[in-house]
């Protein structure tokens, strides 16, 4: 029989998601529990990501497991031209669990089939990034209290953003409304808004980056705006700039307002509004510690009291 | 056209299948999924033959040859309007269209680069998401292809 995997945030049901949310806030009260002793975690960042890596391996040390792994595919016998499975099935002789991300797009899924130990995905090239939206929907319900009915505005890149397209997945079991803001070039694309349509859930798409929408909004959701995704240079120089948030455009938002964003930001986010009580992105990143806490006793089956 | 005729198109089959009402520009597609080129078989291709349907169509008969409902689902991929005629003592006993399967493992190739499935001696395996369009979506880079992409092994 198969493990348990975390490999993308569609596998998840209504029920997974608030399990994993519910178990992330008695980590948020309590850390440091010696659920994984004894236990042996491979972190296998093929692909660097240190934030990421970082999070899981705090996650990991609180549960009192150990560490293995790499986190440059260069200095390991993958870049000798062995395959992932060869890798995969290796680690697994010694690993209990395997955190991998991998630039390649499937990997996380792949590995999950060669193996019979729990594969938690890291991030698989532009595809899925799991523990990201579930931190996000930790996030969200705990800064709303709730994630039913929420407004929701998600601010930039549309197109290729996957952590915002996870984030429309995650959401749709809890009626949500949706503001999509992007510039032409960027804006969500139609399979996104197929899932939408299918699932009743309402959207609005703007170019304009305007106060009167973030007056509306419950999560202000941003995303970075990168140069190399634009064809048209122009269009470019002319949207750089409009997707930027400035704290005098919160003045008339909602007392719950909370924004987030998946870091690391560049200039979408003023410095000035760091310090309105609003902005969350580094309580965000914290929060991802617990959830991912969380998702390895999930995907281990390991019961959280 | 009379009947007589249109039969004398392609040589007669005593027994075995003709694919029928094949696109043109998809009839040597359809004879290399079949894997046709590794077949001992007699087999007789016509294209551009003319159809009061298609316009113009290909046909390929092969003899003594019955082919799995898998395999010959198959082509529904790239030519779902297909006509299986299956031949015995030169009577067509059985005229059947092909049906898309649920899932294609081992036979498309993704077209994303920067698929797992591209860089890794490994199956591919697609998911018809939609079998009137012929819509295929990845299982594991889960990148959506239209039936117009679709690239076989
Ligand atoms: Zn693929």
């Amino acid at each position: 029989m198969k493990s348990k995997s975390l490999v993308s945030i569609d596998q998840c049901s209504k029920e997974d998601i608030l399990r994993i949310l519910e178990n992330a806030a008695k980590f948020e009260a309590n850390p440091n529990r010696k659920l994984l002793e004894g236990k042996v975690a491979a972190t296998l960042f093929f692909e660097p990501s240190t934030r990421t890596r970082l999070s899981f391996e705090t996650a990991i040390n609180r549960l009192d497991g150990r560490v293995i792994g790499f986190t440059d595919a260069s200095t390991t016998s993958s870049s000798k031209g062995e395959t992932l499975k060869d890798t995969i099935l290796m680690v697994s002789n010694y690993a209990d669990l395997i955190i991998m991300r991998h630039h390649l797009e499937g990997a996380a899924r792949y590995a999950s089939e060669v193996t019979n130990i729990p594969v938690i995905n890291a991030g698989d090239g532009a595809n899925q990034h799991p523990s990201q939206t579930l931190l996000d929907l930790y996030s969200i319900q705990k800064t709303q209290g709730t994630l039913d009915n929420l407004t929701i505005t998600l601010v930039g890149d549309l197109k290729y953003g996957r952590t915002v397209h996870s984030l429309i997945v995650g959401m749709s079991h809890f009626n949500p409304t949706f503001n999509f803001v992007a510039p032409n070039e960027l804006k969500m694309p139609d399979e996104q808004k197929h899932f939408c349509d299918k699932h009743g859930i309402r959207y609005h798409e703007y170019t304009e980056f305007d106060e009167s929408i973030i007056d509306e909004t419950d999560i202000l959701y941003m995303t970075r705006v990168q140069r190399e995704r634009f064809t048209d240079m122009e269009e470019y120089e002319r949207v750089k700039n409009v997707y930027i948030l400035k704290n005098d455009m919160l003045k008339n938002s909602k007392d719950n307002l909370k924004i987030l964003h998946p870091l690391p930001r560049v200039n979408e986010i003023a410095y000035d509004v760091d310090d309105n009580p609003k902005a969350y992105y580094f309580q965000q990143a914290r929060n991802g510690v617990f959830t991912r806490e969380a998702i390895i006793c999930d995907v281990l089956n390991i019961p959280v009291n | 056209m009379s009947e007589k005729k249109k039969e004398l198109q392609v040589a007669a089959l005593e027994n075995g299948t003709a694919i029928d009402h094949i696109p043109p520009a998809e009839l040597f597609k359809v004879a290399k999924m079949l894997g046709l080129e590794h077949t001992q078989n007699t087999i007789t291709i016509g294209n551009n033959l003319q159809s009061k349907k298609m316009g113009t169509k290909g046909m390929i008969k092969i003899s003594d040859k019955f082919f799995e409902e898998d395999v010959i689902n198959r082509i529904a991929l790239i030519a779902p309007k297909v006509v299986l005629n299956i031949i015995r003592d030169f009577e067509v006993v059985e005229k059947r269209p092909v049906e898309l399967p649920d899932e294609v493992t081992g036979l498309v190739i993704c077209n994303n680069p920067k698929c797992i499935t591209n860089n890794e001696p490994m199956l591919t395996r697609f998911r018809v998401i939609d079998k009137e369009h012929g819509t295929i979506r990845c299982e594991y880079c889960e990148r959506k292809i239209n039936r117009s992409d679709i690239v076989i092994k």
